[in-house]
């Protein structure tokens, strides 16, 4: 079967890179599903959180990472994600991010609020 | 002990102290170079894809951007100089704010005004003691600088260039000024203009993309338009830039440190040995002398005892 590479980068690392089957990540305009062969594409990414449907060397299974903002460009096969901060749901610490989802709330501030809110949700697994 | 050889002593003491503080300082810095180095290095792959990216955009589509067109006259240009809070790094401030002042002159001699941005306390000090205004100067990081630094000096670059010329502080250019870090050894530094994207920059960086992937790059999708993947697009780019060049610049910056450091351990060494030579033949002198006293005090007592029995 045809599989991507992908390349998961944030400014100062590079957080996962590998083999996928399917990648689903949020851009302004909607969810977009990324197969290979997909037409070449450059779009801009919302906070949210991006599944990736691993496959080949880097086994069958599901890596989840919550990004907040940042640009998806695709061509021939190989897919960058770009995100000034990206985050594996392995590597979120969920208490931290609870904390300041509270905290948000309680200061009404909804950009903060919405970006504990993806990690919460990347931890769980749910888009 | 004699008068000259405690002077001696005394100096190569306060030498031996020095020395050990300047050691200390280089190996400091060594630990650093490699920390920052290391840094520089995972910054590499969003820095590559996103010029790729930048590439991609500039070539795979034929909308005209305020931040890919060239001003025909251009009249105001920003210039970010990137030096370093403290000193004892040899010639690296001066080396860099030499740079920026020659870009400044050749920029000025092509008629267009200058905006200084100044990243360092060297830097703004070297401004403000000749009472030359500058825009703005931030200090605190660049021994270490993060990625929300760099945010933060990018933001009133990408406002001003996004402001009309005509406005207050707008302008048509960006450029920056950094210490690029080759080796350990080899540090140079470069003036570089970020925006507008000049034409053989993205001819050279598409060609690098081109000899790399070995074909055409492809006719892009762009979700949601051209334009407002530019408009996200490219502030990301001058901030991936900046932060680049904080990076290389903080790693020059310990690298500098360190060469300087060594060179006064290496000096401290060359006058402990100096000394050490002069306190010996002091006190090699001061025994002489002693003996000869002491001989020539004998030899008078005797020659009087010899005088007294005739």
């Amino acid at each position: 079967m045809a599989e991507l590479h992908v390349e998961l980068v944030a400014a100062d690392r590079q957080v996962w890179s590998g083999q996928a089957s399917l990648v689903v990540a949020r851009t302004t305009s909607g969810d977009i599903g990324i197969m290979p062969g997909h037409q070449p594409l450059l779009g801009v990414l919302e906070t949210g959180s991006i599944t990736i449907r691993t496959t080949g060397e880097s086994g069958e299974g599901t890596v989840v990472a919550a990004v907040h903002g940042g640009f998806v460009s695709f061509a021939d096969d190989k897919l960058s994600l770009l995100a000034e901060i990206a985050e594996l749901s392995d590597e979120i610490d969920v208490q931290r991010a609870e904390r300041a989802l509270e905290k948000a709330k309680a200061e009404a501030d909804a950009a903060a609020e919405r970006r504990a809110d993806v990690r919460l949700r990347a931890v769980a697994g749910v888009h | 002990m004699g008068a000259q050889t405690r002077v001696y002593k005394r100096r190569i003491k306060s030498v031996s102290s020095t020395k050990k503080i300047t050691r200390a300082m280089e190996m400091i810095a060594a630990s650093r170079i490699v920390k920052a180095q290391r840094r520089v290095a995972a910054s590499e792959p969003y820095a590559t894809e996103l010029t790729r990216a930048v590439t991609a955009v500039a070539h795979g589509s034929n909308t005209e951007h305020w931040l890919t067109t060239e001003v025909e006259r251009p009249t105001r240009a920003a210039v970010l100089l990137i030096t370093s809070d403290r000193g004892l790094a040899g010639g690296y401030n001066s080396n860099v704010i030499k740079e920026a002042e020659r870009l400044t002159n050749r920029l000025v001699g092509e008629g267009r005004e200058v905006l200084h941005y100044v990243v360092g306390s060297k830097g703004s000090a070297y401004y403000k003691f000749r009472d030359r205004p500058i825009e703005q100067s931030w200090t605190g990081f660049t021994d270490n600088p993060t990625y929300a630094d760099a945010k933060m000096v990018s933001e009133p670059l990408i406002e001003a260039i996004k402001a009309d010329t005509a406005a207050k502080g707008g302008v048509d250019e960006l450029h920056i000024v950094f210490t690029e870090f080759v080796s350990m050894m080899t540090q140079t530094p470069r003036g570089d203009r970020m925006l507008p994207l000049s034409f053989e920059k993205s001819a050279e960086e598409s060609a690098e993309v081109l000899s790399k992937g070995s074909q055409v790059l492809p006719l892009f999708d762009f979700e949601p338009s051209a334009d407002e993947v530019l408009d996200a697009l490219l502030p990301r780019y001058v901030e991936s830039r900046v932060y680049n060049a904080l990076l290389q610049s903080a790693a020059s910056k310990h690298a500098a440190t360190r060469r300087a450091m060594k060179a006064a351990t290496d000096n401290a060494d060359e006058l402990i040995k100096t000394l050490t030579r002069l306190a010996n033949a002091a006190r090699q002198a001061e025994i002489t002398q002693e003996i000869s006293e002491i001989v020539g005090g004998a030899s008078a007592l005797a020659d009087a005892s010899a005088g007294s029995d005739r």
